[in-house]
């Protein structure tokens, strides 16, 4: 009958059935939820939810959310939020939503609801440059860029056009919905910085979330017209202080008036930063240091950095030239040309944090790096002596110290005091490793990377950089770079390495802290709060505590030590004589600036060359927790400031001073002219 | 002989069983049309306002779908469906090509989906649903006298599952999942052993929780963030109104408010005001629920019921495998889709981008559910005819 036998079946096998049925009843029992479901929705809770849509038309209006504050050790307020009204555009809700394609032309009907906008904001309606990213620059009134700067930024969120505006204004508009569509009033957080210039770079800024953060994961969650942290405290605690906003679901009648609330979201405040900031110490460091930018011509920028040696707390940490944070707080936007001025080799980039964002040769403050690598190594001992007869020669080639002078026999205490760079020089060329054998270097590189040299601290702030730590492998690879870089751009010289192989001269250099090396004040207060503590590599950070908006600790800032070194108690010992004779005996390169200092001081000064400029002064000194209840490490460092005694050291003395007495007393240069 | 006998007393007009009024299922071209007459009174309230200038251009262009899908459907009825088995690479071959293809096309809102055509945007994933259903129900024929065997059951799973993993990321994760629930059907109705069937749900589970829970965990994203979000959101609609479950929330809001006979067409502010997202695809059924209240969704669901019912029996019926298992893989994948799309507009099922068979304005949908159809018509017709032709054969 039927040729394919696949064909021939008979009509409902067993099996067949019985899966049938299964089916049959699981589309019964889905139909079945279904209209359960359904019957549940519609008519059992029917009014309930029609209730909700006629809720409709409603609005849904994010309730933003205070930032939390951030406070000083003894919970005084350095930075909070308060409210303002502010007045904002919708682009997509105006009379002609804005598309691309209008935003050099807005059509008609927009410009006249700016311009009514313009008359009650008392703006000015005149039309001026705008220049718009992407569209060139166009003519518009000042509403009108302000809408298409913003929505060129990000189409989707709200420009802000004004904010503090009068509560009459306020009014007015909200009366008059109809008449502005697309523009809304809210409530606001302004943050405020009343420390003002004080500890700017560390508080950093806030600011609308930008189209790349949007898809950060750290923002997840976070509304596309939020301020979010931008820089500094207020980028790395983001996630603690930005609270979560709220949303409100209001009724509007047909002409868009508010009739009743229908469903809230309250928003929950951010939680707040306590600091171990001193804010008194904080003063007197930039006070200091613009002390000695101010003695030291050409000097024109500084850093300090003051800390608990024993665990890395930061007292004070501040940076020069500085800038006031308050001007990135308006939501309308910082000024363009303030921006450029900010962001200018002429005001000398004061929104950089040169504590931990610039690193610099370090000087001679690199001298008890080298000789804890030298007795650790083995390649001297405490009790050597060598004679500096002034110079140290490899092959032909000569070096002197500082102003040529000869310091004779020295052991390595004397050395530190008097920073013999003759002697170091020798320490440099005694502990250099064969590049072919060791690519990372020798003990000293091994003793600088232990100290934390060419490494992030990890401290609690964005944008730290990790310096640099020269060593026969960093050196080939600035060859090869400059290499590549000169065949593909067939110049000379690109000018990033001279292409010539490690050789003794560079660890030569290293040992006395000039050259290649690059350490930010940071990793120097660091390497030298471990000669302090004896040992420990503090991690350094600025928060202590998270606490809830109601006083409760969330969290305690307690990040562990990144590691424990070993040195030899007579070792640490020599270099830590060493450190106090430098800043009390006769001789000592500090002496004349500390010696009559009522706390024992422990410091170095340091003085290094950088090509084309002025030397970098630089001061690290510490009064350690055998003496004081309150120990306390400082690094100053001054560009172009000249000799470390000169403008560094004074500038220490000055915190110091604030630090135990209460009183800064008055800046006074050293006369050493050591490097 | 006295079998013979007994059939002959206890039904005495034979004949007319032999030969029905129709040949075609009339049941079935009625809960189409029926449904289709249902997506344009919808489509007509819910787009009005859509297009200012045109306010008919979602019901004309879906009325015009609709009637080339008859067309179509006309033509394939009043063929032999066996004879499409011996183009089951062809079919296979052609589902894969074109959802590879269609990666080089441009994105729209986001994905892959479309290839431009000049009248039409041609959603490849769509159509993929109907050849593999034909060359996969084909396949199994193939392997009918081992589907005892392991390896069968993976191997037509394994077929299923790479067009699937091709549509995906385009991205369409409702497709995809249509695609697994067909080949899970074909093997159910070719007769695949009950331990074989349970081992691939729990291998299916075990899969979900990984892509959902463990890889997430381990740092792997399989899933983008909004497609986990949507799939596991609907369990705490309320906890983010604004994002991805706020269209939940909506659409809940839209089909509660619609009551026992609904708000009707001008006062349906849900629909009218766009709150519902997607009203004239996804969520259709929520405009219909807030128009027409609880009875619309009822005729419509009832709709649905009868064209399930009717694609049950005639799976019952087919005269080979071929066309037990063509039915069977149109029946899961209607079933799929209805309950899914259903599902989710009245917040018991994930979010996942599935339209609703027929109600759901695109072209591409309604075409493709028409073949189907048209698929399903002629295994009933020749059933019909393979009984007729048997009863002379007896009377003979």
């Amino acid at each position: 009958m039927n040729p394919n036998p696949e064909d021939r079946r008979p009509p409902l096998t067993p099996q067949l059935a019985l899966r049938v049925a299964v089916a049959a009843s699981v589309a019964l029992a889905l139909f079945a939820i279904v209209f359960f479901r359904l019957w549940f929705l519609q008519v059992l809770s029917g009014d309930q939810y029609l209730a909700q849509a006629r809720g409709n038309p409603s609005r849904t209006i994010d309730v933003a959310a205070p930032r939390g504050e951030i406070v000083d050790r003894s919970g005084n307020v350095l930075v909070d939020s308060k409210p303002a009204i502010a007045v904002e555009i919708s682009p997509a809700d105006l009379p002609v939503p804005l598309q691309p394609m209008l935003m050099g032309h807005p059509p008609r009907r927009d410009t006249v609801l700016y311009n009514r906008l313009a008359h009650v904001l008392g703006m000015p309606t005149k039309r001026q440059k705008c220049p718009i990213d992407g569209y060139g620059v166009r003519r518009l009134s000042p509403i009108a860029c302000a809408v298409a700067q913003g929505y060129a930024q990000l189409s989707y969120q709200d420009v802000t056009i004004k904010t503090d505006v009068s509560k009459d204004v306020q009014y007015y508009l909200a009366e008059r919905q109809q008449q502005f569509p697309g523009v809304s009033v809210q409530t606001v957080w302004l943050r405020r910085y009343p420390l003002r210039t004080l500890a700017a770079q560390l508080f950093g800024t806030v600011g609308r979330i930008t189209p790349v953060e949007v898809h950060e994961a750290r923002y997840r969650g976070v509304s596309p017209n939020a301020v979010v942290g931008q820089s500094g405290l207020e980028w790395y605690y983001d996630r603690y202080l930005r609270g979560q906003d709220g949303a409100e679901r209001v009724q509007v009648d047909a002409l868009g008036h508010f009739t009743g609330d229908l469903s809230s979201r309250k928003p929950l405040p951010g939680h707040s930063l306590k600091l171990s900031l001193d804010v008194s110490l904080q003063r007197a460091g930039q006070l200091a240091v613009q002390n000695a930018i101010n003695a030291n011509p050409p000097a024109q920028a500084g850093a300090f950095v003051a800390m608990d040696p024993d665990n890395g707390e930061v007292y004070a940490m501040g940076s020069l030239p500085t800038f006031n944070p308050n001007i990135f707080a308006n939501p309308a936007g910082v000024p363009a040309s303030t921006y450029k001025q900010l962001n200018n080799a002429s005001s000398n980039f004061p929104l950089i944090n040169r504590a931990i964002m610039s690193a610099y040769p370090t000087g001679s403050t690199f001298k008890p790096i080298t000789a804890t690598a030298a007795l650790e190594s083995g390649a001297w001992s405490v009790g050597s002596v060598y004679d500096d007869t002034g110079q140290y020669c490899i092959d032909t080639q000569c070096r002197h110290n500082a102003g040529n002078a000869s310091y004779g026999v020295l052991n390595l205490t004397e050395a530190i005091k008097v920073s013999s760079d003759v002697f170091f020089y020798n320490l440099g060329a005694l502990t250099n490793a064969n590049p072919d054998t060791h690519p990372n270097g020798g003990a000293l590189q091994h003793w600088a990377r232990l100290y934390g040299i060419g490494q992030k601290t990890g401290i609690d702030l964005g944008g730290e950089t990790s310096g640099n730590l020269p060593s026969p492998r960093w050196r080939a690879r600035v060859d090869r770079e400059e290499l590549r870089c000169e065949r593909k751009h067939h110049v000379p010289s690109c000018g990033i390495a001279d292409g010539r192989p490690w050789s003794v001269g560079d660890n030569v250099n290293l040992a006395v802290g000039q050259g290649d090396v690059q350490v930010t004040p940071l990793q120097l207060a660091v390497a030298y709060s471990a000669i302090a503590n004896g040992g420990t590599v503090v991690r350094p950070h600025i928060g202590l505590e998270v606490d809830t908006p109601d006083g409760t600790v969330l969290q305690k800032i307690q990040p562990p030590a990144a590691r424990h070194i070993s040195i030899a108690p007579e070792y640490l010992d020599a270099i830590r004589t060493g450190l106090r004779e430098a800043a009390s005996q006769p001789g000592g390169t500090s002496a004349d600036v500390m010696g009559d200092f009522s706390e024992p001081v422990y410091g170095k000064t340091g003085t290094a060359q950088r090509n084309g400029q002025a030397d970098q002064s630089w001061y690290a000194c510490y009064v350690p927790d055998t003496a004081t209840s309150k120990p306390i490490l400082v690094v100053v460092t001054v560009e172009q400031g000249g000799f470390g005694a000169a403008a560094a050291a004074p500038a220490a003395r000055q915190i110091l001073s604030q630090w135990f007495t209460g009183k800064m007393g008055p800046f006074k240069a050293g006369a050493s002219k050591t490097l | 002989m006295s079998a013979v006998t007994r059939f002959q007393t206890a039904d005495p007009v034979p004949e007319i069983r032999a030969r029905p009024m129709f040949r075609f299922d009339p049941l079935l071209l009625i809960a189409a049309l029926g449904l289709v007459t249902c997506s344009l009174v919808t489509l007509k309230g819910a787009t009005r306002t859509t297009n200012p200038g045109h306010p008919l251009f979602y019901v004309e262009r879906q009325a015009v779908y609709a009637a080339i899908g008859l067309a179509v459907a006309l033509a394939l009825a009043s063929t032999d469906y066996t004879r499409l088995r011996k183009f089951k690479w062809p079919f296979y071959g052609m589902l894969i090509v074109l959802n590879i293809v269609v990666y080089g096309a441009p994105l729209v809102r986001g994905a892959h989906r479309w290839i431009p055509l000049p009248f039409f945007q041609f959603q490849s994933s769509e159509f993929g649903k109907i050849l593999l259903v034909v060359s996969l129900a084909a396949f199994a024929v193939d392997l009918s006298r081992r589907l005892h065997e392991r390896r069968t059951t993976a191997r037509i799973m394994l077929l299923a599952l790479v067009p699937a993993l091709i549509v995906i990321p385009q991205p369409d994760l409702g497709t995809g999942m249509v695609y697994v629930a067909v080949g899970f059907a074909i093997l159910f109705f070719a007769g695949t052993s009950w331990k074989q069937l349970t081992a691939l749900v729990a291998l299916f589970a075990i899969s979900v929780t990984f892509v959902l829970v463990a890889a997430p965990a381990m740092g792997v994203h399989v899933l983008k963030p909004y497609q986990v979000q949507r799939l596991t959101g609907f369990l705490n609609p309320s906890h983010d109104p604004r994002n991805q479950t706020y269209n939940i929330l909506e659409s809940l809001i839209a089909i509660g408010s619609g009551e026992k006979t609904g708000r009707g067409v001008a006062h349906a502010s849900q629909t009218n005001l766009h709150f519902l997202p997607e009203n004239q695809t996804d969520f259709v059924f929520a405009v219909v629920g807030e128009t027409y209240g609880f009875a619309g969704a009822a005729l419509v669901l009832s709709l649905y019921a009868l064209l399930i019912w009717r694609t049950l029996r005639i799976l019952t019926m087919a005269k080979n495998l071929f066309g037990t298992l063509i039915a069977g893989g149109i029946l899961a994948m209607l079933m799929f889709q209805v309950f899914v799309n259903v599902g989710m507009t009245i917040g018991i099922m994930p979010i996942t981008g599935v339209p609703l068979p027929l109600m759901s304005y695109g072209g591409s949908s309604v075409l493709v559910t028409f073949i189907a159809l048209g698929l399903l018509q002629s295994i009933h017709i020749q059933a019909r005819v393979a009984a007729s032709e048997k009863s002379r054969a007896l009377v003979s």
